[in-house]
């Protein structure tokens, strides 16, 4: 804590830290300075005047230094001719500050009457209108009145499309900048700008697609009027009509907090859906923020396809049953045969995982968890502990990222990570490939993919200057992927990793450890309950008398593992969809999607957080636990399969991580700085207030036995020279089935591609847009190739879940594909 | 007994205050507050911008809006957004007038028509269909296809706001 100072507020006299803004400062105490262009959140520009407020400071007699006192004793206060911005003005020892003076409500009568001489007031169909600061405020401290000519008001366009995402409303804008300024200042994405000046001056953006930024969403939460709105929710609903719920977004594992706005609605036949999502602010996991994937990505949850009732195998072909057949007809297959092999991706919940483990176990069965990536037991032990918050990081700090490319995987942790660079911590960015955090890094170690462990491996022998600067941190957080690593590849890296955090004696700092970035929500809940991935899952699955598949798509992801799932003896598998999987299943079940029912997941950092039933369940369908505990009971084996909490109560009582834990502790909550949503909506923006819980972080397991030496892992040198390593890469927007209903961000996704460096393009023959061959062994692709110089040489870039079955790295030959004649 | 007969004799040469209804209608007050209709302007276009006021205003819930947006080619009201879904419960409504008087464009407006029944709870959800009133002499149905450019405004600019 640094020096507090002393101030004088409305006659309320507060302390606050020296350097904070009288705005800040204001709020702390309860006084609202009304604003429109400062955000807690950004620096302040003072653009707006809304904050106008009398401020005095004590008189100092210049000979002695001591203030100067009235005649009561108290000291003499100047004030200035002049208001002055409450937004830029820093608290000083002895300040007094008035914010209800008649000067001051006429300076903030005159800023709202000159902000309304172009405003439309179209309030009525604005989407804004009912949480818009600048309608609350106008309400609050406006004239009422104008006395400019109505006639003179500027008409400019309506309906300017910033991007497919974003609409610009240029008469509602009143040039606060704060979308410009998150655009560069927060995103670093500066792809919209102000152009021209005066009264011609607009908010333009010159990428291409429009509004290039995966956290443009953001800036139509922060606008103080209705400028920017989304094309998700255009029209949608009132504020005012929408129930919010709070809920987790289900597509990384950073796990940031939203709020769910629900509304009956007649088009949908009269069912409640979600109109749109907003952010719920979280200081120690989102703040305010999310990424437009959690945004604009939950439609695949309405979708249409959807499984809508129960299918059962009969004589070759999947029929539609009922639940208490399919659930008999499981059993029955479960019942005859030995060898249960359950597996689980990390769309499940922690309730899901552990009523699986449980049955599985009790068949003597393996709980293998559907991810190529491991370390998840390193982050149970090393990971981060307590309260830590990555934005206590700073000065004295390091953050070490390797093998991820933390933008497109998980925006939020990219934010966090770059907020903590540009706080002062170390950032060392290890990648094959340059990634957009590079930017804020102090050291960048460049490897070729197949060298990726023997440069970890470096790190620990201490002489580099990155390896020094990971010793002398106070703080160390280390996050790591699976970019070009095999799982046990993978493995290794975890491994070293904990090794540096053991040996630079960071391990027990609770702000120092290892933090996964998983690809799904909670495949760190899979690996606290027990699930573990499996380095030859195709031999398994062949060999298995029974596989349970849940929320996984092997037969869709991989060639291999659709042939192994067919040796397999008996499949049942829970999905949302009729997947490549579903179609080979004996048994499928239809699952609730996250915004129909109760759960927990797991996020990387270990936070364990609750979503909420936002929707009624579609018809027909189940929780995954409960179909679990169904067929456990027609199986013999008791597990609690009705309510969410009791399953939580089953899993926290079996589980040391997990003790202590309920319900009702994962929704507690403490007031956070800034103060957001309420009446504050001309402060924050519009992201919702947490009031239903900030979550848990899961205690570390203890160390326990020494680090183990780790495998020796060689990563298969090229077989010939030409040879190509073929990498899957993760790309924010893919076409995974649970973002392709997301119609808004179709342009934007990924698409199956080959990515080259101009060298090994070149050496090739082939140009972007032309089509190469690759294949290893039986394995074999025809792919369109885009040149990019940011590709690493003798490597191929491939976008994950695009329809290119490449689960892990490969060695492949690549030759120019004979171009076929068309039809 | 005389007295009653007397009276009886009186009442008998005095017009009668029956009316026999329906043939014959009581006219009633200028603000008496009836049945609602979704008014239009005179080229056809609806007043009703779906913006949900009335709805919000609407003291026993009575009415539900789905707003969406026009297109040029689907135009329904002059500005960029109408009600793709208007639904007023008769059964609900008490009419207090509040809509009308919260209505942004005077799309609302309560007549003196009080002749409400229905012999079925679902028959008193009052559709837009049902709602609206007839297209004006000169004026096209709506959707209308209109030229590019011309409704530019997000609402209608009233003649006199504080009419």
């Amino acid at each position: 804590m640094g020096k507090m100072v002393t101030l004088t507020i409305d006659g309320q006299v507060i302390s606050v830290p020296q350097g904070m803004l009288i705005v800040d400062a204001a709020k702390k105490a309860g006084i609202d300075i009304p604003v429109f262009c400062y955000h807690p959140k950004m620096e302040p520009v003072g653009m707006c005047r809304m904050c106008l407020v009398e401020v005095g400071r004590p008189v100092i007699d210049r000979t002695t230094g001591q203030p100067i006192l009235e005649a009561d004793g108290t000291p003499k206060i100047q004030f200035g001719p002049k208001l002055e911005t409450a937004c830029t003005t820093p608290v000083s020892e002895g300040m007094v500050v008035r914010t209800q003076t008649q000067v001051v409500a006429e300076a903030r009568r005159g800023i709202i009457e000159f902000l309304l001489t172009s405003h439309p007031l179209d309030c009525p169909i604005c989407d804004k209108g009912g949480e818009c600061p600048l309608q609350n405020l106008t309400m609050a401290y406006g004239p009422g009145e104008s006395r400019f000519q109505y006639e003179d008001k500027m008409h400019l366009a309506k309906h300017v499309p910033l991007g497919e995402l974003i609409y610009l409303d240029r008469e509602r804008c009143i040039l606060c900048g704060r979308c410009v300024r998150f655009q560069s200042n927060v995103a670093d994405d500066p792809v919209i700008a102000f152009s021209q000046r005066g009264r011609a001056l607009q908010i333009v953006t010159f990428s291409e697609p429009g509004f290039d930024s995966y956290f443009s969403g953001n800036t139509t939460d922060i606008c103080p009027v209705g400028a920017l709105t989304t094309a998700d929710f255009r029209f949608g609903a009132r504020p005012w009509e929408m129930i919010p719920t709070a809920s987790i977004c289900p597509h990384c594992p950073v796990g940031c907090n939203l709020t769910l706005n629900v509304r009956r609605e007649a088009a949908a036949g009269g069912r409640e859906v979600i109109k749109r999502v907003m952010p719920r602010q979280n200081e120690w996991v989102n703040e305010i923020w999310i990424c437009d994937k959690g945004r604009f990505g939950y439609h695949y949850t309405e979708s249409p396809e959807r499984l809508r009732q129960p299918l059962v195998r009969k004589n070759g072909r999947l029929e539609p049953a009922t639940w208490e057949e399919a659930l008999a007809f499981a059993a029955e297959g479960l019942r005859e045969r030995s060898g249960v092999v359950a597996l689980a991706g990390g769309r499940l919940s922690n309730e899901d995982f552990f009523n699986l483990y449980q049955v599985v176990t009790a068949r003597q069965g393996r709980a293998v968890l559907y991810s190529t990536m491991a370390g998840g037991d390193y982050v149970q032990r090393y990971g981060l502990s307590g309260d830590a918050n990555l934005a206590g990081l700073g000065k004295g700090d390091a953050v070490l990222v390797v093998a991820t490319d933390l933008h497109e995987e998980a925006p939020l942790w990219w934010l966090r990570v770059k907020q903590a660079a540009e706080r002062g911590a170390t950032l060392i960015v290890a990648n094959a490939r340059p990634t957009k955090l590079e930017r804020y890094a102090a050291h960048v170690i460049r490897y070729a993919y197949s060298e990726v462990l023997e440069k970890v491996q470096s790190l620990l022998a201490g002489e580099s200057p990155e390896a020094q600067a990971l010793a002398k941190a106070t703080n160390l957080v280390i996050f790591f992927g699976q970019e070009g690593l095999s799982l046990e590849a993978s493995e290794a890296l975890a491994t070293m990793l904990a090794r540096l955090l053991v040996q630079n004696g960071q391990a027990e700092r609770p702000l120092s450890g290892l933090v996964a970035v998983w690809p799904h929500a909670n495949t760190q809940g899979g690996w606290e309950i027990g699930f573990r991935p499996d380095p030859d899952l195709a031999h398994t699955l062949a060999t298995a008398g029974a596989v349970w598949v849940a929320a996984a798509d092997p037969a869709g992801d991989d060639p291999i593992l659709a042939q192994a799932l067919e040796k397999a003896g008996f499949v049942i598998v829970q999905d949302l969809f009729l997947t490549e999987t579903a179609r080979r299943a004996d048994v499928v079940f239809p699952v609730q999607a996250f915004t129909e029912r109760e759960g927990t997941w797991t996020s990387g950092e270990r936070r364990v957080q609750r979503f909420y039933p936002a929707v009624p369940e579609l018809e027909n369908t189940r929780p995954d636990f409960m179909i679990v505990a169904q067929v456990a009971d027609h199986l013999g084996i008791p597990l609690v399969g009705r309510s969410a909490s009791r399953v939580f109560d089953e899993l926290a009582r079996a589980l040391p991580a997990f003790a202590g834990l309920s319900y009702t502790r994962l929704a507690e909550v403490v007031e956070q700085w800034p103060l957001v949503g309420r009446g504050d909506l001309y402060y924050g923006g519009t992201v919702y207030e947490n009031t239903q819980g900030l979550g848990v972080r899961l205690a570390r397991m203890s160390a326990g036995a020494e680090l183990s030496e780790w495998p020796a892992v060689e990563i298969a040198p090229a077989p010939a020279d030409d040879a190509l390593y073929l990498v899957p890469v993760v790309r924010l927007y893919d076409q995974g089935q649970t973002l392709v209903p997301s119609h808004l961000l179709q342009q934007r996704m990924a698409r199956a591609a080959l990515y080259l460096a101009p060298a090994t393009a070149a050496q090739l023959g082939v140009q972007t847009g032309e089509r190469v061959e690759v294949s290893a062994g039986e394995w074999a692709e025809t792919l369109t190739v885009y040149v990019d110089a940011n590709v690493p040489v003798k490597a191929g870039l491939v976008p994950r879940s695009t329809g290119v079955p490449l689960r892990q790295p490969l060695w492949v030959r690549a030759q120019r594909a004979v171009l076929e004649p068309q039809p | 007994m005389l007295k009653g007969l007397l009276e009886t004799l009186r009442s008998m040469t005095e017009k009668p205050v029956t009316i026999q209804y329906p043939e014959v209608k009581r006219p009633v007050r200028a603000r008496f507050r009836g049945r609602h209709i979704l008014r239009r302007y005179e080229n056809g276009l609806e007043r009703c911008i779906g913006c949900a006021l009335c709805a919000a205003a609407c003291p026993s819930d009575a009415i539900f809006v789905e707003a969406a947006e026009n297109t040029d080619d689907e135009r329904y009201s002059p500005g960029e957004r109408y009600a793709r879904v208007y639904e007023i419960n008769m059964l609900r409504c008490i009419f207090c007038g509040f809509c009308e008087d919260a209505c942004p464009t005077e799309a609302i407006v309560l007549t003196d028509n009080y002749e409400l029944t229905f012999t079925d709870r679902h028959h008193s959800i009052y559709t837009k269909e049902m709602l609206l009133e007839p297209v004006p002499e000169g004026g096209k149905p709506t959707p209308q296809k209109v030229e590019p450019g011309v409704y530019t405004r997000a609402i209608p600019i009233m003649q006199d706001p504080t009419d």
